[in-house]
C-alpha cells in the first residue's frame, strides 16, 4: 500500500517535468548550432559575439550557454554570417534591428541608457571637487597656522 | 536638525530597498517585442512544410493584407489558438504559415488534428525566416500589409478577444 503510495507520489512529482518535454521539436540542429567553423580564427570571433547575444526563450542566458533550440539557431547563424564574411559588430546590428537593444549583452549609449554612463563620470566629479575644497581648506589652514 | 542630511544615505538606501522589493512582487514581462513593425517584411522562399500546401514567400504578401502566422506543429499553445484562427479564416482573412523547425508528417498530422485555417505554409527548419522578422517564439502572428510591410505583432496565441483586434488591424492596414 505504502509503494504504491510513494509510487503515485514520485509520478505527481515528475508530471510536470514530462510537459517540457512535449513542447520540444524533435528537428535535428541547424548545421552551426553545435559544430565549429574550420577556420579557428573566424571561430573564436563568432565565439566571442555568440558570448554577448542574449538567447531570446531563455533571457538569462547567452545563445553561447543555452540549449535552447533557438539558441542554437541563432549560432547558426552568427557562424554563416561570420562564414559568409561579415563583421561581427554588423551582425549584432542585424539582431539589434530586431528585438532592439535587448538582444546584446553589449551596452551601448542610447537615449535610455545615458545615465548609467553618465551617472559614475558625475560621481567622480562630485568626489575630485569634495576633494580639492578639503585639501584646499586644510593648506589654507596650514597657511593660516605658520603665519 | 543640522544634522538632518547625515540621513540622506540611509533614506536613499531603503528607498532602493522599497524599490527593489515592490518590484520584486511585480509580473515580468517575458516577451520580446520585434522592432520590425513598419519595416518591410523581409526577403525569403520557403519550401511547402507538407504536400497539402504551396510553401510561403515575401511575393504571396500582395493583394491585400494578410496574416503571417509563426507556428509549429509540437507548439501547445499553437493547438489552443488553432479555433482562433479557424474563425478569421471564416471572417475572410488569409492566412500564411510558417512552421518552425518541424517535419511534414507532423504538421500534415497537427492539421488533421487541429483544422487548417492556412493557405500556405512554409517550412523554416532553422528559424531563418522567424530571426528575420523579429520573432522570438511560437506562437506570434503579424499583420502584413498589400506592400509587404509588416503592420502589427501579437505574441503568443490568439485567443477569442484578439479576434477582433487583428481584424481591426488587418482594417488598418489597408
Amino acid at each position: 500500500m505504502i509503494r504504491w503510495m510513494i509510487a503515485a507520489l514520485l509520478a505527481l512529482i515528475a508530471l510536470p517535468l514530462a510537459v517540457p518535454v512535449l513542447g520540444q521539436d524533435s528537428m535535428p540542429p541547424a548545421p552551426y548550432a553545435y559544430n565549429q567553423l574550420d577556420d579557428p580564427r573566424l571561430e573564436a570571433e563568432a565565439a566571442a559575439l555568440m558570448q554577448t547575444l542574449r538567447c531570446l526563450k531563455c533571457q538569462s542566458q547567452s545563445i553561447a550557454d543555452s540549449d535552447a533550440p533557438m539558441a542554437g539557431d541563432m549560432r547558426h547563424q552568427v557562424r554563416a554570417r561570420i562564414l559568409a564574411g561579415e563583421s561581427p559588430e554588423a551582425i549584432r546590428g542585424w539582431l539589434i534591428a530586431r528585438y532592439g537593444d535587448y538582444v546584446s549583452y553589449e551596452p551601448a549609449v542610447s537615449s535610455t541608457t545615458w545615465p548609467l554612463f553618465a551617472t559614475p563620470v558625475l560621481v567622480i566629479l562630485i568626489v575630485v571637487g569634495v576633494l580639492v575644497r578639503r585639501l584646499g581648506k586644510r593648506r589654507d589652514d596650514d597657511a593660516e597656522a605658520k603665519a | 536638525m543640522r544634522k538632518l542630511y547625515l540621513w540622506l544615505p540611509l533614506a536613499l538606501f531603503a528607498f532602493f530597498a522599497g524599490l527593489a522589493a515592490y518590484m520584486l512582487t511585480q509580473e515580468k514581462d517575458q516577451f520580446v517585442e520585434s522592432a520590425m513593425i513598419g519595416q518591410p517584411l523581409p526577403a525569403f522562399a520557403l519550401e511547402p512544410a507538407f504536400d497539402g500546401l504551396p510553401g510561403a514567400a515575401k511575393a504571396d504578401f500582395t493583394g491585400k493584407p494578410k496574416l503571417l502566422n509563426i507556428w509549429a506543429s509540437w507548439c501547445l499553445p499553437c493547438i489552443a489558438e488553432a479555433p482562433h484562427l479557424e474563425a478569421l479564416k471564416r471572417s475572410g482573412v488569409e492566412i500564411i504559415g510558417i512552421a518552425i523547425r518541424d517535419k511534414p508528417a507532423d504538421v500534415a498530422n497537427f492539421l488533421a488534428r487541429h483544422g487548417n485555417p492556412y493557405t500556405r505554409i512554409g517550412s523554416d527548419r532553422i528559424s531563418e525566416v522567424q530571426l528575420a522578422i523579429g520573432s522570438s517564439g511560437v506562437p506570434e502572428t503579424f499583420v502584413i500589409d498589400a506592400k509587404g510591410m509588416i503592420r502589427y505583432q501579437h505574441i503568443g496565441d490568439v485567443g477569442a478577444d484578439d479576434v477582433p483586434t487583428l481584424l481591426a488591424e488587418l482594417e488598418k492596414a489597408k
